[in-house]
């Protein structure tokens, strides 16, 4: 197995879609309407599936190309294609309710990946230019998740939020050579498990207030004082 | 003989515990009268043992933690503690049977509930004395502190009670947490005391043990700032508890201290470690005197004096480690000497007090300064007695605080060839303190009798007060002759500690401390009570013999002086007895002094301008320092920390993300940092 150098042509392309995946959950940050933060995650989820696959071909690792695929076909097509749908059936509103402004949650953001590159660069000095690379791209990817999950008032891009965090750590995972197939295939299942229950919970919250916005929660918390 | 003395004090302790699960069956009669001879047993076989040399021995018993026995001790410590204990608790005990024998209930029926509590406070407080190993110690100490917290709450339908009840658990589980902690820490080979005794702390380790001591047993012992909860407490309980709780329990939390600091902590430990010993004994010295000065319930008075007492005790202890550290041994056993000497002593004539205090309860319903007075014509026995104890805690010379007193001044005055520049600061410093603690307890003592008990009658209850009964007089009599022995033949009592002052300071006090006479340095001239006591009776019957001799014969009768206030009423042919000189009054030019600093008093005069009918106003305030720097601000932190827990319990889904998010950034960004640096 060769050496994943820097200025060779995998170094470069791996870079470029890690970068990509990063720039992705910016755009995820900035989406203001619904339908077109679904579908950027779908892309932040090809970018993935590419960035899987392109790691299988220099690591000639065969079964990244497994996650690549899994990633493709659960992640970049099935499930926006359920949210999609859920959007319609319960008729939700299109737009994307925020508790901080966009400006100011993309000025957090940039700090977030400042953050990560301080900490993983002085910390991975030992690895691959590459592992250490992808590891401060894919903990940027994990904030700005959590990012989302915290600035946004609606379960559903909370949901995609969390998605997109998981997403993070198989770009993590597949970075990193000899990591075995179990943990991503974990990782895609508990997407799907953490789906199916953010599902129901959209059930049930619409089915008791009309409405998606966890808000609602919080009052029935309250109403316990 | 001497080798049976353990097993039957062993024995002594195991029965009073079993008694109080009796006398929880059959009634409080037996727990008293149970009491009162097994302790007179146990004062019987702990002095045949102190006499026959206090030979160090340990028993194994089947009792402990699971599947290991428990180890019982006897030494000259706890043998020397162990007299102080058994003579307090049976004068004590007496003094109970006496409130029992005036009917059920003498105040609001609830005495007997409690009474089983008193044989198992009396074990407790044994059983912590015979501890081989950590486990007896702290179950000892536990039931002394449970138990005793059952007896203050015995007249629990009286609010104050109830609130010195709770405040008393508060420090209990304080001392007990600590005490666990530094047990834990020492018994790091094996609980048994010899195990650690042969690998002594060291260093960081050490340090920790020392400042969870001195929190654990100081604040058991009422040291300051620790002392809050003993005022209360003291004057919650009935006579005979609070008279034990002074006398006896304050003493076992000073033995723990001297059992932990100076016998398994070993003798080679540095000499700062004096310097927190010193600073809290001289801060309670002073503080409990001054206090004992402005209080105006005869039980507080009294409980602020044993602050005071104790906070001696611990100089004295202070000063016997800087000078243990500094190998000079001869000044260590002339210090710890002291030590002891005071603490028996104050465990003695401060039971006196606080049972002379129970029964004036008694007798006038009230323990208020200004509604008592002229006691002495009416409640002779017991006037009597409580003099002959104030004199002890006023240390006039030949009494037995008056000894135990000049011992430690001499300690004190010795001790300046200790240390380098900054430590003989700070003794010159300590002496000052410690001489103003004894004056400031001179006066508090000189205000308590002359206004509780002698003067004229503040109030009908005073008036008509009637004499204790039989047992309580027997007690307060007999301790009383014992207190004077003392006094007399101080070298006597050097004698019984000689083994733990052998064991503790490797420094005997043996060659200086004679039957008649004890003398600070083997040269030096000494004190002889006796003599001191010729003399003092000698220029008493000069000066009677001057006075009859000038005096006039036969009597006149002439107006009195009256302040100006006019002729008495009919009624009252002696004249107002409100208008008398009352513990206020006395106070008024110490409070003016020291009460701004020390206690924060404010006095606020309301008068209203003339033609106004309002009657004038005169209010006084006092706190004590330690309530508003360390109480009042750790409750509000309780509260704040309540408030807090309560709002984080109530977080929207959303704010619960971010405090998680927040906390995983800060670990982040503290990672970055270290990093970076």
């Amino acid at each position: 197995m060769e050496r994943i150098v820097f200025g060779t042509l995998p170094y470069d392309v791996a870079h470029l879609l890690g970068g990509a995946v990063l720039l992705l959950s910016f755009t995820l940050l900035s989406q203001r309407r619904i339908a077109a933060t679904i579908n950027t995650y779908a892309l932040q989820a090809v970018v993935i599936a590419a960035s899987s696959c392109w790691q299988a071909y220099v690591q000639h690792a065969p079964h990244l190309y497994l996650t690549g695929a899994l990633a493709l076909i659960a992640k970049g097509v099935v499930i926006p294609l359920a949210l999609h749908r859920l959007v319609r059936r319960l008729r939700l509103s299109h737009g994307v309710e925020t508790a901080l402004g966009i400006f100011p949650t993309m000025l957090l953001g940039v700090g977030l990946v400042t953050l990560s590159i301080m900490v993983v660069l002085p910390t991975t000095v030992q690895s691959q230019a590459l592992t250490r690379e992808d590891l401060a791209l894919a903990l940027s990817v994990v904030l700005l998740g959590m990012l989302m999950m915290i600035t946004r008032t609606s379960a559903l891009t909370q949901v995609i939020g969390f998605m997109s965090l998981e997403n993070g750590l198989i770009l993590a995972a597949v970075s990193v050579e000899g990591m075995p197939l179990v943990v991503e295939l974990s990782v895609a299942v508990l997407v799907l498990v953490a789906f199916v229950v953010f599902s129901t919970f959209f059930l049930r919250l619409r089915a008791q207030f009309d409405s998606l916005d966890t808000r609602h929660l919080d009052r029935i918390g309250s109403a316990h004082r | 003989m001497t080798e049976y003395c353990l097993p039957a004090l062993a024995l002594v302790m195991a029965c009073l515990l079993a008694l109080g699960v009796l006398a929880a069956l059959t009634g409080p009669r037996l727990a008293y009268w149970g009491s009162l001879a097994l302790c007179g047993t146990g004062a019987v076989a702990v002095l045949i043992y102190l006499i026959g040399g206090a030979r160090a021995g340990s028993i194994l018993v089947p009792f402990g933690l699971a599947g290991q026995p428990s180890v019982l001790a006897l030494d000259g410590v706890s043998g020397f503690f162990m007299l102080l204990l058994m003579l307090a608790g049976a004068a004590a005990t007496a003094a109970a049977l006496d409130d029992h024998n005036r009917g059920p209930g003498t105040e609001d029926g609830t005495d007997n509930a409690t009474a089983p509590a008193f044989p198992i406070f009396l074990g407790g407080m044994a059983l912590t004395l015979l501890a081989g190993d950590a486990f007896a110690l702290l179950a000892g100490f536990e039931a002394m502190s449970l138990a005793s917290f059952a007896l203050v709450l015995t007249h629990h339908r009286q609010p104050p009670v109830r609130a010195a009840g709770l405040l008393y658990l508060g420090m209990a589980s304080l001392s007990a947490l600590c005490l666990i902690a530094a047990l834990a820490l020492l018994s790091a080979h094996g609980a048994s005391f010899s195990a650690m005794r042969a690998r002594p702390p060291e260093g960081v380790r050490a340090a920790f043990v020392l400042a969870l001591v001195l929190i654990g047993a100081g604040a058991k012992a009422g040291l300051a700032p620790l002392h809050v909860w003993l005022p209360p407490a003291h004057a919650a309980a009935p006579g005979p508890v609070s008279a034990l709780m002074s006398g006896a329990m304050t003493k076992m939390a000073i033995y723990v201290m001297i059992r932990l600091l100076f016998d398994l902590s070993g003798p080679a430990q540095p000499i700062w470690w004096a310097l927190p010993l010193l600073a809290m004994g001289v801060g309670s010295a002073v503080l409990g005197a001054f206090r004992a000065n402005i209080e105006t319930d005869v039980k507080t008075i009294l409980a602020c004096s044993t602050i005071e007492n104790v906070g001696l005790v611990v100089v004295g202890l202070g000063l016997a480690m800087a000078a243990r550290a500094a190998d000079l041994s001869a000044l260590a056993g002339l210090a710890l000497g002291a030590s002891l000497l005071h603490a028996f002593g104050h465990g003695l004539f401060k039971t006196v007090l606080f049972l002379g205090a129970g029964a004036i309860q008694h007798a006038t319903l009230t323990r208020k300064l200004q509604r008592l007075g002229g006691l002495a014509s009416r409640m002779p026995i017991t006037t009597g007695c409580m003099i002959l104890a104030a004199a002890s805690l006023a240390g006039l010379p030949p009494s037995a605080g008056f000894a135990s007193e000049w011992m430690l001044l001499q300690t004190v005055l010795g001790a300046v060839r200790l240390g380098g520049l900054g430590l003989q600061i700070m003794i010159c410093v300590l002496a000052a303190g410690v001489v103003l603690a004894m004056a400031l307890a001179a006066s508090a003592a000189v205000r308590l009798i002359g206004v509780a008990l002698l003067g004229r009658p503040r109030s009908a209850e005073a008036a008509t007060a009637a004499e204790a009964g039989p047992p309580l007089r027997w007690a307060v009599l007999s301790l009383s002759c014992l207190v004077l022995m003392i006094g007399l033949f101080p070298g006597a009592v050097l004698d019984l500690a000689e083994p733990a002052l052998r064991l503790l300071a490797t420094g005997t006090m043996a060659e200086r401390a004679g039957f008649m006479s004890i003398t600070p340095t083997a040269e030096a001239p000494g004190y002889t009570a006796i003599a001191v006591l010729a003399l003092l009776g000698l220029a008493g019957f000069a000066v009677m013999a001057v006075l009859r001799a000038r005096a006039v014969a036969g009597h006149r009768t002439g107006p009195a002086w009256d302040c100006g206030l006019g002729a008495p009423p009919p009624w009252l042919p002696f004249g107002d007895p409100r208008l008398q000189y009352a513990g206020g009054s006395f106070a008024q030019p110490l409070r003016r002094v020291l009460g701004g600093t020390l206690l924060a008093t404010t006095a606020t005069l309301d008068m209203p301008p003339p033609g106004d009918p309002r009657p004038a106003t005169y209010h006084e305030t006092e706190t004590d320092p330690a309530e508003t720097a360390l109480f009042q601000p750790t409750a509000r932190l309780r509260t704040e920390l309540t408030r807090f827990a309560d709002r984080m319990q109530f977080l929207t889904v959303r704010q619960i993300l971010t405090v998680m998010f927040g906390l995983l950034i800060g670990l982040l960004a503290f990672v970055a940092l270290v990093e970076q640096l």
